[in-house]
């Protein structure tokens, strides 16, 4: 029995559990907030250890056996994963100690975070198809609700293209899993990886495919399916777009890495063209989008479009280097891009907007916080010796020795785009001389004690990335061992259903 | 009985579409309505249409003696209709709360956060 299985789960269902009880209490769901994410940062350490030395890790939730009730299974992406909601949800927590208004948490911030990270860790740890559809409602509406937090004009506008989307990406998930079911009749993924070898019409399986891959490109934000991103994720308190920007888009990653890894990897014939090409125009898009705008969280939002390509590209070549690739390029994404929204965050809360053109000589007034912002900003356009050109570097690589030379083509040009829209902040935000008076509102006023709780999460995950791209070889060596895991279905089916591997009618 | 099944399931997916490409956000809620309903029905059907056969075990048997209805796609769409349920109460409590926000029910008036 090991518990840190289903503690990354119950950490944040409890917490928010107990926030709901202090409603009144400012005080005592900040403490929860900052005790329970940090709690949580402890146990999925502890998860991938274990992960790590013992191999795929199963939890039989109400001790019914493996086909019959629902699994939880830890393997080592499921781990990764974890351990980055644990570190984003302590950094977000701790920074939203100093961001996130009165209002905002009369309405129910924390104990909704908390919900959305139990829903965020709960999708990545399950080995159950339905009950990963559970968990993506509990962040889906968790997610929802802090999307309005305030509700503002612009809130609402990208509230309601959130909502539709998601839910009609949530339905086409639920019409693929049911379809699924009346297939094979079980609904532990293992025991649907097992089953669907054996089925004939080989038809149905592509169609069902594609249905998971609209379900969860919608999700990840791939193309042609993005449209809702960057429509709403600029809305919302920093805060939580900074929580959004990390793991949202991310479980929609991972579930497509989960399903077309274990379940789909039978017929990899036209389901990953589409994905390669999928994930080329998704990348391409997502930067000329950026390259066009001049507001600082957008630009950031397209740019999760674009990255997001990188990481389904990964997935696409389907050869060992490329699925190490995008799964180092996940765990360098979510720190990367949180970290970013968390600086805009900063450069709002001292000047009082997002807009570039309004923005100017930060680099004069505040070095540190050029600093701060060029590490993640560079290291975003893959630039060595930071964690992007690392991950860049392992996808582009394996997409030439699959000889795909037109997808690494764009993956090349993307990052010399990337390049520019980061250089583009950089100079209108750092360089250029404060415009003049008038254009500007009079600025906030900033408490040094509040500055420092903004700038302490943005230093940690500054130190992350430095300590990726310093010293690859651990954050390597783990996304080695799990493709590895990713690519060997065999070794997570024989982790969950046990030994007995002969098919019973 | 499949084959009313399926008609009346193409007819809700294909009404829910419908408004769903409308522009004004009212329909496009009732159109998620419609949607969540075609996919629970979709679900339900998948289990198989068989009358009079539930799921017991006679007694002295540790298994059904002929062939039952499966369960389990019943409990499927019973989460399913909590969840849709739930999600779609709020995206109803959305739409009232944008119309007062914005003034507006047409999503053409809504484009300020696209580009």
């Amino acid at each position: 029995m090991s518990p840190e299985i289903a503690l990354p789960i119950l950490i944040p269902l409890m917490a928010g559990a107990v926030s709901l009880v202090f409603w009144r209490s400012r005080l005592m769901q900040r403490l929860i907030a900052v005790g329970a994410t940090a709690g949580l940062l402890i146990t999925t350490l502890w998860l991938l250890a274990s992960v790590n030395r013992e191999g795929i890790l199963v939890m039989q939730m109400g001790g019914w056996a493996a086909p019959f009730g629902i699994s939880l299974v830890a393997d080592l992406l499921g781990a990764i994963m974890v351990v980055l909601t644990g570190i984003i949800g302590f950094s977000v927590a701790v920074y939203s100690l100093a961001t996130t208004g009165r209002g905002h948490e009369a309405y129910g911030y924390f104990p909704l975070m908390h919900l959305l990270l139990a829903g965020v860790a709960g999708a990545f740890l399950t080995g159950d198809i339905f009950n990963l559809y559970v968990w993506f409602e509990v962040m889906l509406v968790a997610s929802f609700a802090l999307l309005i937090l305030g509700s503002e004009k612009a809130q609402m506008e990208g509230a309601i293209k959130y909502v539709a989307l998601n839910l009609l990406s949530s339905v086409i998930f639920l019409i693929a899993v049911g379809l699924l079911y009346g297939m094979v009749g079980t609904l532990n993924m293992a025991d649907i990886a097992r089953r669907l070898a054996m089925v004939e019409d080989q038809g149905m399986v592509d169609a069902l495919a594609m249905m998971f891959m609209v379900a969860f490109g919608i999700k990840a934000g791939a193309f042609p399916l993005f449209f809702w991103l960057p429509a709403s994720y600029h809305t919302p308190p920093v805060a939580v777009s900074a929580l959004f920007a990390g793991l949202l888009t991310k479980v929609g990653v991972y579930a497509l890495f989960r399903v077309f890894t274990l379940i789909f990897h039978h017929s990899p014939g036209y389901t990953h063209e589409i994905l390669l090409w999928g994930a080329g125009l998704t990348m391409l898009t997502g930067v000329l989008g950026a390259a066009a705008q001049f507001e600082f969280r957008r630009i950031l939002s397209f740019h999760i479009v674009s990255q997001i390509g990188y990481m389904i590209l990964g997935l696409a070549l389907f050869t060992p280097l490329a699925v190490i690739g995008g799964v180092f390029y996940i765990m360098h994404h979510i720190i990367v891009k949180t970290n970013l929204f968390l600086v805009s965050g900063i450069i709002h809360r001292l000047r009082g907007s997002y807009q570039l053109k309004q923005l100017g000589g930060f680099y004069r007034s505040h070095p540190w916080l050029a600093v701060l912002f060029l590490i993640p900003a560079l290291s975003l356009a893959g630039i060595p010796p930071l964690s992007g050109f690392l991950a860049k570097f392992i996808v582009i690589r394996a997409g030439i020795e699959a000889e795909a030379y037109g997808v690494t083509a764009i993956a090349l040009l993307v990052g010399l785009l990337t390049l520019y829209s980061m250089i583009k902040i950089w100079s209108e935000v750092f360089w250029k001389s404060v415009p003049p008076e008038g254009d500007v509102d009079p600025y906030p006023e900033v408490r040094q004690r509040e500055l420092w709780l903004m700038a302490a999460p943005v230093a940690g995950l500054a130190l992350c990335t430095l300590f990726i791209g310093l010293y690859p070889a651990p954050i390597y060596a783990l996304a080695e061992a799990s493709a590895a895991q990713l690519l060997d279905p065999q070794g997570y089916i024989r982790a969950v259903l046990g030994a007995q591997t002969e098919m019973v009618p | 009985m499949e084959p009313l099944m399926a008609v009346t399931i193409g007819i809700l997916f294909a009404a829910a579409i419908y408004m769903m490409l409308r522009r004004s956000i009212v329909k496009l809620v009732v159109g998620l309505i419609l949607l969540s309903n075609a996919a629970n029905l979709l679900i339900f059907a998948t289990a198989g249409m068989l009358r009079g056969a539930p799921p017991l075990v006679p007694q002295g048997l540790s298994a059904p003696a002929n062939m039952v209805a499966d369960p389990l796609p019943q409990a499927l769409v019973l989460t399913a209709i909590v969840i849709a349920f739930g999600v779609l109460s709020f995206a109803v409590v959305l739409v009232r709360r944008a119309w007062e926000i914005v003034r507006a029910d047409d999503l053409d008036k809504m484009k300020d956060t696209d580009t």
